[in-house]
């Protein structure tokens, strides 16, 4: 979804030349004569910043500097570079901010982990919060199995000090599906 | 004299605003049902002022008075009446009124349809959306008014950018801020109960209709843009994660979370803390949005209002706004009992394990979006987040919450039966897995991962079937009966099939089109032809033709499939509109059944011993309108769920005692 908010467009017009013409890999005459190595260069394209464009891969800008990269990073390929080869190059040449997918090092570390360990700390918080609720509402589920004599005095106990509160929780019980 | 009254509506906005937040607040203080329906009246006025001035600006555009400066810019006499009118929110100034027209109005909306909510929280709550309303009508006023005039009036105005001119993208922005800047009703609700300090089931049960309200509409907005850059920008694409798309995403993600922990928080009483978190990350999130797409902090293909004075405004507002909710949700939250307890499996946990899928969803989204300037705070390098990041994170982290949404709603609640729903949905599983291998065996060339995709799509709706089919007791009892069943279920039952049915039939469209999309571009003489996939496509004429405000070259291209029929003569074209100096593509789609037949007419060139020829790219996009659907089918879940008797009557108990 391209344009989020019809806010200040007017600018966005100053970029028109650029918007127009996408696709412009698919350019005929670039293209390789290797099939599989065009289709490569495809892939890589994907993964390289027009530099001097708004927002967009050399896959999809007209620009004449994304022609330029384009042209690059064919002959990369045809010398039989590999991508990551391509990649190294790209980078000497222009900086990590040619690579829309940033490479994975101690700077953006922190962005390739997060998501992986924000997964991984709500599912701990989850579990946490389980045990918590289990231990807590151990009165609640104690009906499925016998109590020990000890349970059966905490029970006597928290049913003594607030029973109002497990009685309530108690009537909201569902059927069994 | 049109122009002068709007803008002195909205001057008496602000000042009503300023009345609406005092009254309501201190009805709600002093228990007052007069102040408190004083505020409710200010509320209203606030709303009708900022119509006024939103109707004088589109009327400014309608007759094209140039003398108005933000008309002058955007605007044309030669344009078409649709696109004069869309230009009223085409700019900055122009949308920011939109979006304080959507912000007052669900003001208005709250101070008129809010009768069953307990009189001290609509009285807070109006006052917080009050409060809301001056931070927006002050910016607009003083930083960003639409209203000005030109001392020199031009003849004839600038024109709005072409590729703009189109009615998804005119209708995109409405749909748009209804959705984002509704969740604005849900940080105003989170704000009341938080001031009042009581979270509970009935407080969610009146955040849920206007969570549902915001996050459909937003869902259709989306969808519109999306539809918009595939047909529009020519060449098939319909998310390119970009700043701007991400800031729109964000909070649909969160009020999806929103709309799933709500109903816990209704029927079972648990996490109101976490459920008020978000119903106020959500608004926070739509004015993040505000923020990146105006600001130019982010380089954004949309590349606009590069308006740094106007950036740091948004900014402190958005601080003001989230700085003082979560502060306040700081203080009240170890006072927000946590009722309800669950075992591991349980429908709860299900939509635990959502919640926490969709919020690391959201901050995968955000960091990712927000990282280029991160990095550049902390070592100066400047670095690039797209698409392929967000395809790696984004991607599997939701797959993870779609793998198990089928069982989600018919785990029961506190304790579910894992085997009791596997006996219900192996069907449904047996029948995803097969349709996933045939496609893996069948479509050339062979794709696992696609292959999956189509599988989990599969899953998803025959789940959200199998569901259905539980519900009213399918093949179980008399058909009679069933059918009895299927009349008498609640709506919102209809919709959650709705919804989840359509996310499946979003990963169907997303899967195929990305993976089995075929492109080929040639430069064809008149005559010439070439393949693609199983059709063969040939230039046969290319002539001109004047529009109303451009002049066009427009190819026929006849396209036959291998059985020499013809399929579709397309007509696409290649426009320049003089005004601005620009060149648009206008492609032209054949719908093949689920597929879309796509073509574009590129700039002439010279071709094969002297003779013009035309640069003409062609894909075929298989399943692509599935894509759309999905969202639709989404969108219009909620709005069946948002039709349902329970939310229309609201809160039962609680409502009869309020209106008592």
């Amino acid at each position: 979804m391209r344009g989020s908010s019809l806010g200040a467009l007017r600018a966005f017009a100053l970029t028109l030349t650029a918007v127009v013409c996408m696709a412009a890999a698919s350019e005929p005459s670039e293209r390789l004569p290797d099939p599989a190595q065009e289709a490569r260069a495809r892939t890589l394209f994907r993964e390289v910043r027009c530099l001097v464009c708004q927002n967009e891969s050399i896959d999809d800008s007209q620009a004449e500097l994304a022609g330029d990269l384009r042209q690059i990073v064919r002959k990369e390929i045809a010398q039989g570079r590999t991508d990551a080869e391509v990649r190294a190059f790209l980078v000497a040449r222009y900086g990590e901010f040619v690579l829309l997918k940033p490479p994975f090092s101690v700077g953006n570390a922190a962005l390739w982990l997060a998501p992986a360990g924000l997964l991984l700390a709500g599912g701990g918080l989850l579990v946490a919060l389980l045990r918590r609720r289990s231990a807590a509402g151990s009165a609640e589920t104690a009906e499925v199995d016998a109590l020990s004599a000890e349970e059966e005095a905490r029970l006597a106990v928290l049913l003594e000090g607030d029973g109002h509160d497990c009685a309530e929780k108690g009537s909201q019980e569902d059927p069994p599906a | 004299m049109i122009i002068e009254l709007g803008a002195f509506a909205l001057i008496l906005a602000l000042v009503f605003s300023v009345l609406q937040t005092g009254l309501s607040a201190v009805g709600g203080a002093r228990r007052s049902a007069v102040l408190a329906g004083a505020g409710r009246g200010a509320a209203l006025a606030t709303f009708l002022c900022v119509a006024v001035t939103f109707a004088a600006l589109v009327h400014a555009f309608v007759t094209s008075d140039f003398s108005v400066a933000n008309v002058a810019a955007n605007s044309h006499t030669a344009k078409p009446m649709l696109f004069k009118v869309a230009g009223a929110w085409g700019s900055h100034e122009g949308s920011m009124l939109l979006w304080c027209l959507v912000l007052t109005g669900y003001g208005a909306a709250m101070a008129v349809f809010g009768a069953s909510l307990p009189p001290r929280l609509r009285a807070y709550a109006v006052a917080v959306q009050g409060a809301l309303g001056i931070m927006f009508l002050a910016y607009t006023v003083f930083a960003s008014n639409p209203m000005i005039r030109l001392v020199d009036p031009p003849v004839e105005g600038r024109s709005l950018n072409p590729l703009l001119q189109d009615w998804a993208l005119a209708v995109h922005p409405p749909f748009l801020y209804a959705g984002y800047v509704g969740f604005s009703v849900v940080y105003s609700l989170a704000m009341g109960a938080l001031i009042e300090g009581r979270v509970d089931a009935a407080w969610a049960r009146w955040v849920r209709p206007w969570t549902l309200a915001a996050w459909s509409l937003l869902t259709i907005g989306i969808t519109l843009g999306a539809f918009w850059a595939y047909y529009e920008l020519g060449w098939g694409g319909w998310w390119f994660w970009d700043p701007v798309e991400n800031a729109s995403f964000m909070p649909w993600l969160i009020g999806a979370a929103l709309l799933h922990s709500a109903i816990v928080l209704e029927k079972r009483g648990a996490l109101p803390g976490w459920t008020v978190f978000l119903g106020l990350a959500a608004f926070t999130f739509s004015m993040l949005g505000a923020f990146l797409v105006r600001s130019g902090v982010l380089t954004s293909v949309h590349a606009f209002a590069v308006d740094p004075t106007r950036g740091v405004l948004l900014l402190m507002m958005m601080g003001v706004a989230a700085g003082s909710g979560f502060l306040l949700f700081a203080l009240r939250a170890p006072s927000l009992n946590s009722g309800g307890l669950f075992a591991p499996v349980s429908r709860e946990s299900a939509i635990v394990l959502n919640n926490i899928v969709l919020s690391t969803a959201t901050a995968t989204v955000l960091l990712g979006t927000l990282y280029p300037l991160i990095r550049e705070a902390i070592d100066g390098e400047a670095v690039s987040v797209g698409p392929p990041f967000f395809n790696l994170t984004f991607t599997p982290v939701m797959l993870l919450a779609l793998a198990i949404l089928p069982a989600g709603p018919l785990l029961a609640w506190k304790r579910g039966d894992a085997g009791a729903v596997m006996r219900r949905l192996w069907v449904a599983l047996a029948a995803a897995a097969v349709l996933g291998l045939v496609t893996y065996g069948l479509i050339v060339p062979r794709k696992a991962l696609a292959s999956a995709g189509v599988a989990l799509g599969f899953w998803l709706i025959g789940g959200a079937l199998a569901e259905l089919a539980e519900r009213v007791k399918l093949l179980r009892v008399p058909l009679a009966q069933t059918w009895r069943r299927a009349t008498g279920l609640p709506r919102g039952a209809w919709g959650t099939t709705l919804a989840h049915a359509g996310m499946g039939v979003f990963v169907l469209g997303a899967s195929f089109e990305t993976a089995w999309r075929v492109e080929q571009a040639q430069a064809l003489s008149l005559g010439q032809s070439f393949r693609l996939g199983a059709y063969s496509l040939t230039l046969q004429d290319v002539g001109t033709v004047e529009g109303p405000n451009y002049l066009a070259e427009r190819g026929k291209v006849a396209i036959v499939d291998q059985a020499g029929r013809l399929v579709c003569a397309a007509r696409p074209e290649r426009r320049f509109y003089p005004t601005g100096g620009q060149t648009t593509s206008e492609v032209h789609i054949c719908p093949k059944g689920l597929d879309d037949l796509y073509i574009v007419l590129g700039e002439r060139r010279a071709g094969e011993g002297g003779k013009p020829a035309w640069l003409v790219r062609a894909y075929v996009n298989p399943w692509v309108r599935l894509i759309f659907l999905g969202p639709l089918l989404m969108a219009l879940g909620g709005a069946i769920s948002l039709s349902d008797r329970r939310i229309r009557l609201g809160v039962g108990r609680r409502a009869s005692e309020t209106a008592a």
